[in-house]
């Protein structure tokens, strides 16, 4: 379990997180998301206290990371950033961490084995290609058998077989009833392995929800519309936090507005509608959604979108 | 992977310890054995002990018959013995301050952190493994020289000297401790720089660019302070005679051991401070 309270971060007059709070329980699957830069690495460094926040707290199974009497047995971690010494090979960095807690050389050679590093674990680890690299975190993650795993984008770098397997691994250590979290840019890989989700932008939180709330949520904002009078139904429903995407030749997808609101607007100016339809959202437009002042704010000339 | 089944097990690991300092120390053994450099420097630092004073003593016992007896008195069989120590201390820095800032240059300071989160007996730990390193490496290499280089200057009566006569013991076994701390002193210096470049550069700066800098100053400033340089305080623990504006070898060796002392307890606060 990892609970964050009003967690908040500054590198110099940047804000990096601001103001988290969170719960992520055990059992299942919780994925962090938020676009690149969002905060997501700076929360997860936090969480292991490498970097000491500016307000506010964080707990790993109800202490602070750094007062755990043995921290790789409580969690397991794979940080974005790569963590290993490059002329360290594999097996001596695995060992290295084991030793700090006792952890026999079987048990290494155990995780090894177990993340289809053996023929290369006596190489060198600067040799290792970026998937190469995220195996090695990952056997370090779960050297200690820690009840809280947290995995900084891990399907990085790896080929279709790899991403499987971590898919199937997250759900397997779940339903261990340990606690998991995974952080990631794509909703995709989330769509498939999270069941619950933790949404930031700009290091504020967006959502904290279940997938299909998540999803229900977005998509009640999304409403297709087909009307003669396109352009005026245009100019009646605008404003500040409602965008247009021209779908096709008398059809205009309204987002930021709900169906009933359309509709009201609409019969307000006396405008008719040939379609009104509340439009199901995937998960990456329900993110695309929930992101998009953070976006829009970010890359000002997004092609994505048209202006109102 | 290795596998393509629909669920992963993680084969549980049946006894759970817990942090402790014989353990960290033995995971910064793992660490600094692991590593290539270490075996370089140290190879490299143990070798020049040896190497150079072996050189210079053949070459003096083939020019002794040449030299005035003016010159010949400027020649200590000791100093000649010992003048490996001044190579020596430059790899033996080198790899303190690698040691170190090597973690943060790769990264591996967030793995290493993430093991030990209170952070300070991991600086213990390092500080520890290198110093017994460099002793079990650098006291044979200091005795080597000295007797190998007595052998070489056998045919010289005067320049011979016994290791049991007074202060040779100590100066010799003192040229291994000065090397040794002059280790401590950069490793610290590379946990406060975090930059290898910057570690190596702040460490010859204080022991090679400062010392002949007070010879800019007016000659009584400079033989106020240069006896207090960490470079020359240190020195004095390993040299048999002692000038006006020497320490002695205790008080030079005591203020060395400060420097080395301000240099870990800064590190020490600035590691438990800083974010990784």
């Amino acid at each position: 379990m990892i609970e964050a309270r009003n967690l908040t971060k500054d590198y110099g007059d940047k804000r990096a997180v601001d103001g988290l709070s969170f719960t992520v329980e055990p059992g299942v699957v919780t994925g962090f998301l938020g676009p690149n830069g969002s905060g997501k690495s700076t929360t997860m460094r936090l969480i292991l206290g490498l970097d000491a926040p500016t307000a506010g707290d964080v707990t790993v199974n109800g202490k602070h990371y750094r007062d755990h009497a043995a921290p790789l047995h409580e969690v397991g971690a794979l940080l974005e950033a790569r963590s290993v010494h490059t002329g360290r090979s594999a097996y001596n960095h695995l060992l290295g961490l084991a030793q700090t807690h006792g952890i026999p050389k079987s048990r290494v050679l155990e995780m090894i084995d177990l993340v289809g590093l053996h023929e290369v674990a006596r190489k060198r680890a600067g040799q290792f290609s970026l998937g190469m690299g995220q195996r090695l975190g990952i056997a370090a993650a779960l050297l200690g058998d820690p009840k809280t795993v947290m995995l900084d984008e891990p399907v990085n770098g790896l080929d279709p077989e790899g991403i499987h397997w971590i898919r199937n691994l997250l759900k397997g250590l779940a339903a261990e009833g340990r606690t998991v979290f995974v952080s990631s840019h794509l909703m995709s890989e989330m769509a498939l392995t999270a069941e619950h989700l933790i949404v930031i932008g700009r290091g504020k939180l967006i959502a904290d929800t279940s997938v299909e709330e998540f999803v229900a949520r977005a998509s009640q904002k999304v409403v297709l519309v087909r009307s003669p009078e396109l352009e005026r139904l245009r100019t009646t429903l605008s404003a500040p936090d409602v965008t247009f995407v021209a779908v096709e030749n008398g059809a205009l997808e309204v987002h930021g507005l709900t169906a009933a609101q359309v509709g009201d607007a609409a019969a307000a100016a006396g405008i008719a509608l040939h379609e009104l339809t509340p439009q199901q959202a995937s998960l990456e437009e329900a993110f695309m959604e929930l992101t998009r002042e953070e976006l829009e704010f970010g890359h000002k000339d997004e092609p994505a979108e048209v202006a109102a | 992977m290795s596998s393509l089944s629909p669920t992963v097990r993680i084969p549980r690991l049946e006894s759970h310890g817990r942090v402790s300092f014989p353990r960290v120390l033995l995971s910064e053994w793992t660490k600094l054995r692991s590593v290539r450099s270490t075996a370089w420097s140290l190879g490299a630092g143990f070798l020049l002990t040896i190497a150079f004073p072996v050189i210079f003593s053949f070459v003096l016992s083939a020019h002794w018959g040449q030299m005035k007896p003016g010159e010949r008195a400027t020649h200590s069989s000791l100093e000649v013995a010992l003048a490996g120590v001044n190579v020596a201390q430059l790899a033996i820095a080198v790899l303190g301050v690698l040691v170190i800032t090597a973690e943060y240059s790769t990264g591996s300071s967030r793995s290493t952190l993430t093991a030990v989160p209170k952070r300070l007996p991991v600086l213990w730990a390092k500080l520890v493994d290198y110093w017994l390193l460099s002793l079990v490496l650098m006291i044979p290499a200091v005795l080597v020289s000295f007797f190998v280089t007595q052998a070489i200057l056998a045919r010289h009566d005067i320049l011979q000297t016994s290791f049991t006569a007074p202060g040779i013991a100590r100066c010799v076994l003192c040229g291994a401790l000065y090397v040794m701390m002059v280790g401590i002193f950069a490793l610290a210096i590379g946990a406060c720089v975090r930059n290898t470049a910057g570690g190596i550069a702040t460490f010859a700066g204080i022991f090679f660019v400062l010392p002949p800098l007070m010879f800019t100053l007016p000659q009584s400033w400079n033989n106020a302070i240069s006896q207090y340089l960490p470079s020359e305080a240190g020195r004095q623990i390993f040299s048999l005679q002692h000038g006006a504006h020497t320490l002695t070898p205790l008080a030079g060796g005591l203020v060395f051991a400060a420097y080395c002392a301000a240099a870990v307890a800064l590190a020490a606060f600035l590691l438990a401070r800083r974010d990784v």
